[in-house]
């Protein structure tokens, strides 16, 4: 399916190419394609067709109804909206700044694109610009609106943001300070890859032991800090920042071990000019280690990023997504309704968070294009 | 490449830099130890140490007691066997496979340039839908597939010329990695009605196909990386003395890759031996693996802690064993080339 022109860069010998030569560029990527191909199109499309129809279990199998685009209404306007979108209210005067700010911010950036591009880029950029206002408003108006509550949406990426600018930041400083030749660093290196190598469902239950006030080893803390008797299925946001530690605990040594290899693999040279010029580490960190890692460090985070959208096993087993649906994330919700038999249900909210990633995924990869000239 | 073997910091910190160092690292490896020792020892109590309150030490607070593995490994431990040599058989098998055909491409998308129609694809698309419902109508799926291909390979002839848009080497990544998006839950249905059709429910060709398919895009992202920092100037000389792109590939791009390779393979390696959800609908009983193992034992009589400690015990310590051996090249081979020109 793919026209292959000839391979870039390769001008030598381009007159007697021989057929196993020309036929090689798709040797090699023809056999990851298909396989991709085979086992994610047709689910993907499977599903699409799932996510607009009523499924129903009878002793003869299953029973399939083409319901259009119900499933949609039913989590975007009707009485599913709530679990979906939270409460929304009146946000607070820090809410509204944060609006002011992201629409202004909005707005100059369409003002900018509408001088220089072509009408056709203009309608996307609207489309997009509209859509992260409506993003915006929906945090704003369920986390910083005194009588807002999060829905599954907003949880879900509270989730992304925080667990992934506290791995980031955890795993840089981790790996810079692993990076100096200290003795016995090897241990730490050793150490700190640990929690990736643990089940994520294995991980879910160790947390889940060790945030028992009663019997877990934690106790005397609780004990010394009053809250003995307090239950982390009774409180929202303990019970979310219980799920952010398990899954900062996690996933923190994915980025330190990318980052370390991308540390140490950088160039020795300047780093030295730099110090015998008498810089200061911090500068060297700025001018010649930031951007050595940098683009390394967006390829991470777009990997981290589209998995951590997929977040389930942590909160499905140490909250269950409780109280209420406080810590359910959209993955958790999906599976929630899925085990309730809604197929098509659970098929529209994968598609909707299909929708989310893909949208902010695009947003991030182009903003990165012409920042920085990479992906 | 003699950079590869300096430390990237070329002098000595100074020694109270040092503390500082050991300090921050220091309190780290606690928080990761800490939890870790809390396994080990939940695996060596008896219920009774479990429930009635929190105890530290062995031998101090507590008599330990190696029921939990007497019950792991003697009286389900023909079960447990099974589903282990099922963790390690698909996930070696998938991690392998993966690699092999997920470097390939990589390695594509470095040195050739690809221009993908966009007719065509979208042709390929309407197609794979038509046939879809052709079966949800109720054609038989073998007649379905057969009219979708027919008409693919039809228009492929005639509609496609018309359209002229073409895509390049970064949508192909793209495309990929966001094949990732679609989480489990979505996709679990419509692979269990595919393997249901083909037969392979509850095999290890099941978990093995699905793992590698999952993880392709991973170790096309990690390794694409990695290629395109290895210099072309070997290649090109090895191509004018008239080697194929076939040795070019085997004889010098992956020699200087194992660094990268292990490292991919490694996390590769992890994500299919810990995959939950997948492994739940795939399996019922002959190819299941560990992770069900450790969840199943959260029973109707409440979380059976000790059983589960001795499981996750009894999958992390060969991983961890891989992590210790394999460390020298994943430090010095992630992502970016340890190779610069």
């Amino acid at each position: 399916m793919a026209t292959i022109t000839s391979p870039a860069g390769v001008s030598a010998a381009r007159a007697r190419v021989s057929p196993s030569e020309r036929l090689a560029p798709a040797a090699f990527i023809l056999p990851a394609v298909l396989v991709v191909l085979l086992i994610s199109i047709f689910p993907l499309i499977l599903s699409l067709f799932l996510s607009l129809s009523r499924l129903r279990f009878q002793a003869g199998g299953l029973e399939v109804q083409f319901v259009g685009l119900d499933n949609y209404r039913k989590l975007l306007l009707g009485n599913e909206q709530k679990v979906l979108f939270g409460t929304l209210a009146e946000p607070s005067l820090f809410g509204w700044v944060i609006l002011a700010v992201v629409g202004a911010a909005l707005a100059s950036g369409l003002y900018r694109a509408a001088r220089h591009q072509p009408a056709i880029a203009i309608v996307g950029r609207v489309f997009a610009s509209a859509l992260l206002l409506g993003l915006t408003y929906l945090i704003v108006a369920t986390l910083f609106a005194p009588e807002g509550r999060p829905g599954t949406l907003v949880v879900t990426m509270l989730y992304v943001t925080v667990g992934i600018t506290l791995q980031y930041l955890i795993g840089l400083g981790l790996a810079l300070l692993c990076a100096q030749p200290l003795p016995g660093r090897r241990f730490f290196r050793v150490v700190f890859l640990l929690p990736m190598m643990i089940t994520p469902v294995g991980v879910g239950y160790l947390f889940r032991m060790l945030a028992d006030t009663n019997k877990g080893p934690l106790e005397p803390l609780w004990i010394a800090l009053g809250m003995q008797d307090f239950a982390w299925s009774n409180n929202a946001w303990g019970a979310r920042v219980a799920v952010m530690i398990g899954d900062i605990w996690q996933w923190t040594p994915f980025m330190f071990i990318v980052l370390l290899a991308a540390i140490e693999a950088q160039e020795v040279e300047p780093v030295e000019a730099a110090i015998v010029d008498g810089a200061g580490s911090l500068d060297i960190f700025r001018h010649i280690t930031l951007p050595a890692i940098l683009p390394v460090s967006t390829t991470l985070i777009l990997i981290r990023m589209i998995e951590a959208f997929k977040i389930i096993d942590l909160p499905n087993i140490l909250t269950n997504g409780g109280p209420g649906t406080a810590t359910e994330t959209l993955t958790l919700y999906a599976y929630r309704i899925w085990r309730a038999l809604d197929i098509g249900g659970s098929a529209a909210i994968a598609y909707i968070l299909l929708f989310l990633v893909t949208f902010i995924a695009t947003l991030y990869v182009r903003t990165l294009r012409s920042r920085l000239g990479t992906t | 490449m003699r950079s590869l073997f300096r430390s990237s910091s070329p002098f000595k910190p100074s020694p109270f830099r040092m503390l500082v160092s050991y300090l921050i690292l220091g309190s780290w490896a606690f928080l990761i130890l800490f939890p870790l020792y809390w396994l080990f020892i939940t695996a060596f109590k008896l219920p009774a140490a479990v429930n009635n309150g929190p105890f530290y030490i062995p031998f101090v607070d507590f008599e330990p007691s190696l029921h939990a593995w007497e019950y792991v490994l003697g009286e389900v431990g023909n079960d447990t066997i099974r589903l282990f040599t099922n963790t390690v058989g698909v996930s070696l098998i998938s991690a392998t496979l993966a690699l092999v055909i997920g470097s390939g491409a990589a390695y594509a998308l470095t040195r050739f340039r690809f221009r993908p129609k966009v007719g065509t694809i979208l042709i390929f698309v309407g197609c794979v839908m038509l046939a879809i419902a052709l079966t949800a109508l109720g054609a038989p799926w073998l007649l379905s597939v057969a009219v979708g291909v027919a008409l693919f390979v039809i228009s492929l002839f005639t509609l496609a010329r018309r359209f002229k848009r073409t895509l390049g080497n970064s949508d192909i990544a793209f495309w990929l990695i966001s094949q990732r998006i679609l989480p489990p839950v979505a996709v679990v249905i419509p692979i269990y009605i595919a393997f249901q059709q083909l037969r392979l429910l509850d095999t290890w060709a099941a978990l093995i196909l699905t793992y590698v398919a999952t993880n392709l895009p991973i170790v096309v992202w990690l390794m694409r990386d990695y290629f395109a920092n290895i210099p072309y100037e070997l290649e090109e000389s090895a191509q004018i003395d008239g080697a194929s792109r076939f040795r070019i590939f085997n004889q010098i791009v992956l020699p200087l890759s194992v660094p990268g390779l292990v490292a991919t393979f490694l996390f590769v390696l992890v994500f299919c031996w810990n995959e939950y959800l997948l492994a739940l609908f795939l399996t019922n009983a002959r190819a299941q693996t560990m992770p069900l193992a450790v969840v199943a034992q959260n029973a109707t009589r409440g979380p059976q802690w000790w059983y589960m400690s001795v499981l996750v015990l009894i999958m992390i310590v060969p991983v961890i064993a891989m992590a210790i051996a394999l460390e020298r090249y994943i430090a010095r081979g992630l992502l970016v080339g340890a190779v610069k020109g």
